[in-house]
């Protein structure tokens, strides 16, 4: 199991790919739309790349409750323990 | 037959053979046509509406303009300029054309079929004319259907037609759709070939997601637009209740992925792969589901993607063959290139397939 800090880690660096955001910007407490400039276009792209990275489902209605990096590994923590 | 008498000198119910359709034809696309409405509507024309900014529309969907029909440029009018485009491009006379097949989802009459005036406005009759609903997807299944008919025997020439004019149906003040839908028609008329030049379709549907694009209401059944009997038609009230919606990022998501792997599978079902195609064409939906599947796809270097979304907009059924015309005129496409065509849309239902180019 990955560990809090592991699963940020490797969300900074999808996030780097997808919208081509620093990944050492990619905080726990960063708003993806607000403070990396991550639109809900790129966000989706975000989510089906976590999805595979952390053999995880996240579905559609979820992904507007990921506001900030800090909820998305909440979840991603939650999913894979659950 | 004649042997359905027997000895008896009675009639011997169901005895005689039907002839056969020929086997061993092969299909393809002899032409392509495009008709592009005159108005261009730049998106500044749109932003007010929506509180949005070419700036952001043009981030969201790679669109920086597009076009909407006049009042004359009707869905029948747009078929017909495109279909006469296409035949010129095939060499092939309207009189030997002898199925007209048009998928569109704006042709704003329940009945008879838009094909039947636009084979008689072509001198096409007395084709057989039908019109098919798989919106978006439209031309994909139109091909494969043109295809089968030809390969079955059931038509030499089929003229395949898919046009829009959506901004009689969308809401302009819909952040989600007012900046993406946009009006004109293609056509593509498939005939018969020594070789394959269809590659076998990979189709489906998916009615669970049926909800995600799709009219808002039904057409009223007690008259256009009115509620009661003796109610005045409102042709703006209807335009209002009857206008197209979509739920953006869940189509984003099922577009750029589950699409990009119906695409791999029609590369396969052809017996290529991707490092022999020489461009993918799919439906015109939003840049940024092309750029998505494009890196899915992995595609080489040599593939040239189409892009007339930039000043077409979104054209539904349209899409993929203003853009085939498109990538032939600028000369990014040559005669027998191979291109991988798909088209996905509301349904849901997608189709993909390679084709040789004309």
């Amino acid at each position: 199991m990955a560990s809090t800090d592991e699963i940020r880690s490797d969300l900074a660096d999808i996030v780097n790919e997808v919208a081509g955001v620093p990944a050492d910007d990619v905080k726990m407490d960063k708003s993806f739309v607000d403070d990396l400039d991550v639109d809900s276009l790129s966000m989706v792209e975000v989510v089906v790349a976590a999805e595979e990275k952390f053999d995880v489902k996240i579905p559609d209605d979820e992904v507007k409750n990921l506001k900030t990096v800090g909820d998305a590994v909440a979840y991603i923590e939650r999913a894979q323990t659950g | 037959m004649s042997n359905t008498v027997n000895d008896a000198g009675t009639r011997t119910r169901g005895a005689a053979t039907l002839a056969e359709p020929p086997t061993g034809t092969r299909s393809r696309i002899l032409g392509i046509g495009g008709y592009r409405p005159r108005r261009v509507v730049p998106n500044a024309e749109i932003v007010d509406r929506i509180d949005s900014s070419d700036e952001w529309i043009q981030t969201r969907s790679g669109i920086v303009s597009r076009r909407f029909a006049d009042a004359d440029e009707t869905v029948a009018m747009m078929s017909v300029a495109a279909a006469r485009e296409a035949l010129a491009d095939a060499g092939v006379e309207a009189s030997d054309v002898d199925c007209v097949l048009v998928s569109t989802v704006s042709h704003l009459l329940q009945t008879p079929a838009v094909a039947t005036i636009i084979a008689a406005e072509m001198g096409a009759s007395p084709a057989a004319a039908f019109d098919i609903s798989a919106a978006c997807a439209g031309f994909c299944y139109g091909i494969s259907l043109a295809s089968d008919m030809i390969r079955g025997g059931s038509a030499k020439h089929v003229l395949v037609i898919g046009v829009e004019r959506l901004s009689d149906l969308t809401d302009p003040t819909d952040r989600s759709t007012a900046f993406i839908f946009a009006d004109g028609a293609g056509a593509a008329v498939v005939g018969p070939s020594d070789t394959a030049g269809i590659g076998p379709v990979v189709w489906g549907s998916e009615g669970e997601r049926f909800e995600m694009i799709r009219q808002e209401a039904y057409w009223p059944v007690d008259g256009f637009g009115g509620e009661a009997e003796g109610v005045e038609p409102d042709p703006e009230s209807a335009k209002g209740a009857h206008v197209l919606r979509m739920d953006g990022n869940p189509v984003f998501r099922w577009a750029s992925f589950e699409m990009a792997k119906v695409a791999r599978k029609a590369v396969e079902a052809a017996g290529i792969t991707v490092d022999d195609l020489d461009a993918f064409v799919p439906h015109q939906a939003n840049m940024r589901i092309t750029d998505a599947m494009a890196r899915q796809l992995k595609l080489p270097g040599h593939v040239i993607v189409a892009r007339d979304i930039v000043d077409q907009g979104n054209t539904s059924a349209a899409s993929v063959p203003l853009a085939l015309r498109r990538m032939h005129d600028d000369g990014e496409t040559r005669s027998g290139d191979l291109a991988l065509l798909i088209a996905f849309g509301a349904g849901l239902v997608y189709a993909a397939q390679v084709v040789r180019l004309p």
